[in-house]
């Protein structure tokens, strides 16, 4: 049975539906598709309620973070970087010290002010929790879209052109690829770290935040660009491109709008894992001292600063790390549905 | 074949050259990165960073300072810039310790990998696959430093049950050695224990579905057969790329952060002291020698497959 895609009715009935959704358990033989290949991710996507649920996850501590201001203005009512070494705080009816004499801070008091503690200057650790996960979230999802911005041009113009272009572009990603992501995010976020970045126009001081989003999306980028090369590498071959050639279009109007709309679901695959392991960078590069810097808090500075006093407050490096995960595993979930839903053979795949 | 081999080498040094290009270039050519002035700190005066640009030879031309840095990586005359000590008799210090650690690890996440891969992927869709693919993606999302102290702290200072870090050499005392590893080797697996087994076990499931799987079941083979000998070994080939790439990473000081938070002392950890105190002699040197180790075992490993499987030569 022969159904042109465009004639078909966008209404189905209720067989016809019931049939679609057995659609993914069809391994051989040909399957009519009456809807497009987005609708039906998009159905089964939706009938993933893990990873959706993983979904929900995640965007209740985006929410958390950012009503970070609320928390800091109305309960907490203090700051994230305000310093308070010799106050106290009454907790149950009784004044304590915020932090004791010989230095150990509170520990959680689970009412409004220092309701997780304090750390060793007297800062609320609460609301540098939720002002440290604006900055990861920030970093993390800006980094994951400079990396696909990048990685998609440079694929792009690899797979399409060939030749020179692509020799240039795929032998400059061998070298990237070709470091520890680890080692090269150090290594540029210490150059980087200790005069800033002053190119052209361009002049970020040293502390700035643009400087780790900028590096992150940096060493990521092969692994996106290298899937794309490829996929557009066998697109090129394909008839649509042949025919928009036959039409007279030129190069750039093929790779916008030929090419481009079929590397969509690639993309979408590989955003969520992208924004999960660069919020997970981050924190490294922060834990060595290459990434957020001081008064800047993110999760990995926090946990930085009270590793070394682990035995005496243990919460201190559990709380940040705990939201790190939750977030993370939010994404990764999320992400491994999207994959299943949109492209189960995707061959993105990312580290940390 | 050995045209094969001959071009690969050639590309290995070709990448060899551009990596360290690129790290002279990221210490060297960022604007605003003038290595004197970062060498002689915050609050230096004019007179004592011309003296450090002079004596490290920061005053003559890029190229010149590239030869005679790549001069004294390969001689191994190489000083630290702040600690004046030998970069690359530091570096062989660490590297019995991280090459314990990187063997250690690598053979636990593999034999782990495919444990877990092939149990799931025999399993795919029922309980217990959902229930480890959350476990896989649990571990792909905790950050290793944080996994670390949290297991130094519990197992290690709260319940004593191993040893808080550190490291004992194998000449020492075997038992040691390997006790004060299990922490280091289990806290650097589980990432890789993660993303192996779900590469594996897609891949046994993609498998499965090939026409030689159907043979080897017609021709009667056991069904225990026809997993172990033709679907996994088939299965296993982009995890042995993974594999060879991951292990020379972590070789070549890409553990920073477990090595850091279980105090191993390696190459990994000589990074991160050599970041925080800016020493970019020693950082230009350590990563080219973790980049070494990628481009060396990513050599061997296509090199391996040209032998095993000569279709792969001719691309």
């Amino acid at each position: 049975m022969a159904v042109d895609p465009r004639n078909a009715s966008t209404e189905l009935s209720t067989d016809a539906l019931a049939e679609l959704a057995h659609e993914e358990e069809f391994v051989h033989g040909t399957v009519v598709r009456a809807q497009g290949p987005w609708r039906i991710a998009a159905r089964r996507l939706r009938r993933n309620k893990v990873a959706l649920g993983f979904l929900g996850l995640f965007f209740v501590v985006v929410a958390i973070c950012l009503a970070a201001p609320v928390w800091a203005d109305n309960v907490a009512k203090r700051g994230p970087k305000d310093n308070n070494e010799v106050g106290t705080v009454t907790v149950d009816g009784k004044k304590k010290n915020v932090v004791s004499p010989d230095g150990v801070p509170i520990g959680p008091t689970w009412q409004g002010q220092y309701f997780l503690g304090a750390d060793g200057n007297g800062r609320d650790t609460a609301v540098r929790l939720l002002y440290g996960g604006r900055n990861s979230l920030l970093i993390g999802i800006s980094a994951a879209l400079i990396t696909a911005l990048l990685s998609v041009v440079l694929g792009i113009l690899s797979g399409f052109f060939g030749g020179v272009t692509d020799s240039v572009i795929s032998r400059s990603m061998d070298v990237v690829w070709a470091f520890p992501v680890i080692l090269l995010g150090v290594a540029l976020g210490t150059a980087l770290g200790v005069n800033g970045l002053k190119l052209g126009p361009i002049t970020l001081a040293e502390d700035s935040k643009l400087i780790p989003v900028l590096i992150i999306g940096f060493v990521y980028v092969p692994y996106l660009a290298r899937p794309i090369r490829g996929q557009v590498m066998a697109l090129r071959q394909k008839e649509f491109v042949e025919a928009a050639e036959a039409q007279g279009a030129g190069p750039w109007r093929i790779m916008f709008s030929e090419v481009l709309p079929n590397l969509t679901s690639t993309i979408i695959v590989f955003l969520p894992l992208a924004v999960a392991n660069a919020i997970l960078l981050e924190a490294a590069l922060s834990f060595v001292g290459a990434g957020v810097r001081a008064p800047e808090t993110s999760w990995g500075t926090m946990i930085a600063e009270v590793i070394e006093t682990i035995t005496s407050a243990p919460h201190q490096t559990i709380v940040p790390g705990l939201m790190l995960v939750i977030t993370v595993l939010g994404l990764n979930v999320f992400g491994d549905g999207v994959r299943d839903a949109f492209d189960p053979r995707a061959k993105i795949r990312v580290e940390h | 074949m050995a045209r094969f081999i001959i071009r690969r080498a050639i590309a290995m040094v070709l990448v060899l050259f551009a990596i360290s290009v690129l790290t002279f270039g990221i210490f060297n050519l960022i604007p605003g990165g003038d290595p004197a002035v970062r060498l002689a700190g915050r609050n230096a005066t004019n007179e004592q960073i011309a003296a450090i640009r002079k004596d490290f030879g920061f005053d003559k031309s890029k190229p010149t300072q590239y030869v005679t840095l790549m001069g004294k990586v390969f001689d191994g005359s190489l000083i630290s810039y702040t600690t004046r000590l030998n970069v690359l008799d530091e570096i062989i210090k660490g590297l019995p310790r991280t090459f314990a650690l990187a063997v250690g690890a690598a053979l636990l996440w593999m034999f782990m990998a495919v444990v877990l891969g092939l149990y799931t992927a025999l399993r795919a869709g029922q309980f217990s696959d959902r229930f480890l693919t959350v476990l896989a993606l649990i571990g792909i999302s905790m950050p290793v430093f944080w996994v670390g102290a949290l297991m130094n702290y519990f197992l290690g200072f709260k319940w004593g049950i191993f040893p808080n870090g550190g490291y004992v050499p194998f000449a020492e005392s075997p038992w040691q050695w390997f006790y004060h590893l299990i922490m280091p080797w289990t806290a650097l697996s589980l990432l890789f224990i993660g993303v192996y087994s779900r590469v594996l076990r897609s891949n046994v499931l993609d498998t499965m579905n090939d026409d030689f799987v159907r043979t080897a079941r017609a021709k009667g083979l056991s069904e225990r057969q026809v997993i172990l000998r033709h679907v996994l070994r088939n299965s296993m080939i982009p995890i042995i790329t993974l594999w060879g790439l991951d292990f020379g990473a972590v070789l070549g000081g890409g553990a920073i952060l477990t090595e850091t938070v279980f105090d191993l002392q390696g190459v990994g950890q000589y990074a991160r002291e050599s970041v925080q105190s800016l020493d970019q002699a020693a950082l230009v040197m350590i990563t080219l020698f973790g980049a070494f180790f990628i481009v060396f075992l990513n050599t061997i490993v296509d090199i391996v497959y040209a032998a095993l499987d000569p279709r792969i030569r001719l691309t």
